[in-house]
């Protein structure tokens, strides 16, 4: 009787999917106190008092709850030492970075509240030490990781602050935006930020989530996460929307936009949408120099997690072609419960050429990393 | 050279707004005296949704000139498509009044207007009943007073109104639709009770329109996993104006979720994509065109249904030039189907 | 085929799963109220470890509202996406028609760019034998 469970080994996995950039890698905290360490002692204070305040009704817990424990992890990614998914990075390297040779990874860092905290000090302190666990904790010891830049969207000024503090340290490698902000990110209040991340040599990366205290639909708010969950992709095209109509893209041109984990089926439709429409109201947005998808081609990356799945397998290929073999990044999203593994993600042969530019290519050189 | 459109069945066409004053006549003696009291006759119901003179809304040469409503779609319309029906679905402000019976009064008047003015003066007219979203009660009340009456063909609500469709607060309304055989149209528009989406709201009207496809997914979502076509399995419900080419890509999202999502909503007995292909369809303008006409295709066989695609010009909007209504690429083997056999096939009240 | 003893009757409780490898290929057995079946331990959707998944009951609704749950600690829901599977066919609740390599015997459906279909877990022959459970791989 044989009783062991066969790894997954290294060994067995085929190169063409190892070395590969991932592109989304969340890492997490052990505790809800290891930010204490990095925190001004009132904030500290702060924290176990008042405590983080988002723009929603439960104060510890999402509205939306996810349909696996721990708020939607993979359910064989719990570390044998205990924690949460994520949280220790050596079940993350047995798990994904060394499983599969990663090049790099991306973190995305969607812990602390930082983000879209309303007491924008306590927000723009959070961030900080958030940036500061990132390093201490994953890229320091694992060089391999590259942090995000995290800032409190509505406090502009220490946003910049921090953007210019990072400039210059490659381990960091992009600024976190939050996606849903008090307004459309493309209005021009948020435009000192983002002229700081181009001006620095930061893509920003927007990662679904998160609330800006407006209901996830335009239509109100739904009752089930069956809805939120693609309302995420409404919010990623809603941002493409603002991003080009606003004149982002015209005012600073080498800004560079990632959008994780918002699927990317919709992008060819809503690109000729745009197109269409614009044309006829063009002369309201004359700031515009530019068809609105030239904007996208030039601007705009999308990564793969949650990978679409066409009824067709092949109609794969006919959208990726349609986006532009080179907007596409390669992510895992590790270790949340829609995660994708490389090697059965694309439910079609990728031609070789594609599949390096998807998996590696793109990503090395959107974000200078040596190869 | 155009495909021909001769005898087609338009499903959306929009006739200008009757001023206030125009709508008096059409409305009770209790509710003339109140609008009458406040002034309100004065007041446009234009909605921010669609200003009537946004060069997306109006056509250059369907802009509105010294003719009247009807001669206005006689003459641009109804004879140069050489169009059998023309089915009107009015934006009308109406039914973003916060008072309930207010409301409803005005959407009242609105019908009222429609019957008299276009309904009973062309033959070819049809028309969709505006109601109250908002006001579930006031909504049915208005779709049994106007059933009789089979010119009325449909019931007409915003793609975004207070709640997200699919929500119970919302089901006497189709419950009452399935029991008149009334399709629901759902149009493009919002009443902006919220932002256009999660993000808060746009600077500009460019925004607004095409975030509205992101709308009408959202709406479909509720519809489905609300299990609205569970409950009401013989509701049918109409698209109009949302666009057509963003359909595969939702298709392929909404059945990804349900595979892994399914038991949070286990009355969802099937992916909802083929829950939609049964219960719902969808006007062809704006189709939001792919740059070469041999994608069409491509994307029809992802959408999967030719059953679902309804023949519009979304008359006075600007989507095509001439009578040119169909998008290049549409087979031309489909045609007579969007034309005539589909819109048949959904709006019973039309045979 | 050949035949393995993977395990006595006693060692895998009831509503529990043990997963063994047998040839090379790992393989999740399990106790349904006293009955044996064995999935090979591989979700058809992205090659997750199926059989380290939640056991779990059918969560159903006829009707919006209406909640049922029935067959007991029979689905299988995979660790990842969350598929749901009978543990005694293999078939995957959101595509029950979708009868591709129902058996441990591979089929390839022309067309399909997976050699297995892709809402289908392999299902592993088992039997009780005096107090042994024996699977056919």
């Amino acid at each position: 009787m044989n009783a062991t469970m066969l790894d997954r080994s290294r060994a067995a996995i085929d190169r063409s999917f190892t070395g590969f950039v991932d592109c989304d890698v969340h890492p997490f905290t052990k505790s809800s106190d290891d930010f204490d360490e990095f925190l001004p002692q009132r904030w500290v204070e702060h924290r176990h008092t008042i405590g983080g305040r988002t723009r929603q009704g439960l104060g510890k817990a999402g509205l939306y709850p996810r349909m696996s424990p721990g708020v939607g992890q993979r359910g064989d990614a719990w570390p044998p030492g205990g924690g949460m998914p994520g949280s220790d990075l050596g079940f993350m390297q047995l798990q994904l970075l060394d499983l599969f040779e990663v090049a790099y990874g991306m973190l995305a860092p969607l812990v602390g509240g930082a983000a879209g905290e309303r007491n924008v000090d306590y927000g723009a302190a959070m961030a900080t030490a958030v940036n500061e666990w990132q390093l201490a904790y994953w890229c320091d010891p694992d060089p391999r990781l590259k942090a995000a830049v995290t800032i409190n969207l509505e406090n502009e000024k220490a946003a910049i602050a921090e953007i210019e503090k990072r400039a210059g340290d490659r381990r960091f490698s992009q600024v976190a935006i939050p996606p849903r902000g008090l307004e459309p990110l493309g209005r021009r209040r948020y435009w000192p930020i983002l002229e700081a991340c181009a001006a620095n040599g930061f893509p920003i990366t927007l990662h679904l989530g998160g609330s800006s205290g407006h209901p996830s639909t335009g239509g109100g708010w739904p009752s089930f996460y069956h809805e939120e969950h693609p309302s995420y992709a409404q919010t990623m095209q809603t941002l493409v929307v603002s991003l080009v109509c606003e004149g982002v893209f015209e005012h600073i041109p080498n800004l560079k936009v990632v959008l994780v984990e918002g699927g990317f089926g919709w992008m060819p439709s809503l690109c000729w949408r745009l197109d269409k429409h614009w044309k006829r109201l063009r002369t309201e947005v004359p700031f515009l120099k530019q068809a609105p998808s030239e904007y996208v081609r030039q601007n705009i990356w999308v990564t793969t997690q949650p990978i679409e799945e066409p009824r067709r397998p092949q109609d794969m290929l006919s959208l990726l072609e349609w986006i532009g073999i080179d907007r596409v990044l390669f992510s895992t999203d590790y270790p949340h419960w829609d995660q994708d593994d490389p090697r059965y993600a694309f439910k079609v042969q990728l031609p070789a050429e594609w599949q390096r530019k998807i998996y590696r290519d793109n990503a090395l050189a959107l974000y200078g990393l040596d190869g | 050279m155009p495909a021909s459109t001769i005898q087609a069945i338009d499903c959306d066409v929009h006739p200008p707004l009757p001023s206030t004053r125009d709508l008096l006549p059409h409305i009770d003696d209790y509710w003339r005296e109140h609008i009458l009291r406040r002034g309100i006759e004065a007041d446009s119901f234009e909605t921010t949704a669609h200003p009537a003179k946004a060069p997306l809304n109006c056509r250059p040469d369907w802009r509105d000139g010294e003719t009247s409503q009807l001669d206005g779609l006689r003459e641009r319309l109804l004879e140069p498509f050489g169009l059998r029906v023309a089915i009107c679905n009015m934006l009308h402000g109406a039914t973003m009044v916060f008072n309930e019976d207010l409301s409803a009064a005005l959407c009242k008047g609105v019908n009222n207007w429609v019957a008299a003015e276009l309904l009973d003066r062309d033959p070819r007219l049809r028309a969709s009943i505006l109601v109250t979203p908002h006001s579930p009660a006031n909504a049915v009340q208005e779709m049994e007073r106007l059933a009789p009456d089979r010119r009325f063909v449909q019931v007409l609500l915003p793609a975004l109104g207070e709640m997200p469709l699919g929500r119970r607060y919302h089901w006497p309304i189709y419950e009452a639709a399935e029991r008149l055989g009334l399709p629901i149209g759902i149009h493009a528009g919002s009443m902006f009770r919220h932002p256009p989406s999660a993000l808060g709201w746009p600077s500009y009207y460019l925004e607004d329109y095409v975030s509205l496809a992101t709308g009408f997914a959202s709406a479909l979502n509720s519809l489905v996993t609300e299990g609205v076509f569970v409950k009401y399995p013989r509701l049918k419900v109409v698209l109009i104006e949302s666009g057509v080419t963003w359909l595969p890509g939702y298709f392929w999202r909404i059945d990804k979720t349900w595979r892994g999502v399914r038991s949070e909503t286990p009355w969802v007995n099937g992916p909802p994509s083929e829950i939609i292909r049964a219960h719902v369809r969808v006007t062809i303008q704006p189709f939001d065109d792919p740059p070469k006409a041999a994608q069409v295709q491509t994307i029809l066989e992802q959408i999967g249904c030719d059953d679902m695609l309804l023949f519009s010009t979304d008359y006075p909007h600007w989507h095509f030039e001439g009578t040119d209504a169909f998008p290049d690429g549409l087979p031309l083997g489909l045609h007579e189907k969007v034309m005539v056999e589909n819109p048949l096939a959904t709006y019973s009240r039309l045979s | 085929m050949t035949r393995h003893v993977v395990a006595t009757v006693d060692e895998i409780a009831p509503g529990t799963c043990k997963i063994v490898s047998v040839k090379g290929r790992e393989i999740g057995v399990f106790n349904v109220n006293h009955e044996f079946f064995a999935l090979i331990n591989r979700c058809p959707h992205q090659g997750a470890p199926l059989c380290t998944g939640a056991i779990v009951s059918r969560i159903e609704a006829p009707m919006p509202g209406e909640y049922r749950l029935t067959r007991q600690g029979e689905m299988l829901r995979c660790p990842w996406h969350c598929w749901e599977f009978d543990i005694r066919t293999g078939q995957s609740w959101c595509e029950p028609n979708s009868v591709h390599a129902r058996t441990y015997q591979v089929e390839i459906t022309p067309g399909e760019t997976l050699a297995k279909g892709p809402f289908a877990a392999e299902v592993v022959p088992v039997s009780v034998e005096r107090d042994y459970v024996v699977v056919s791989v």
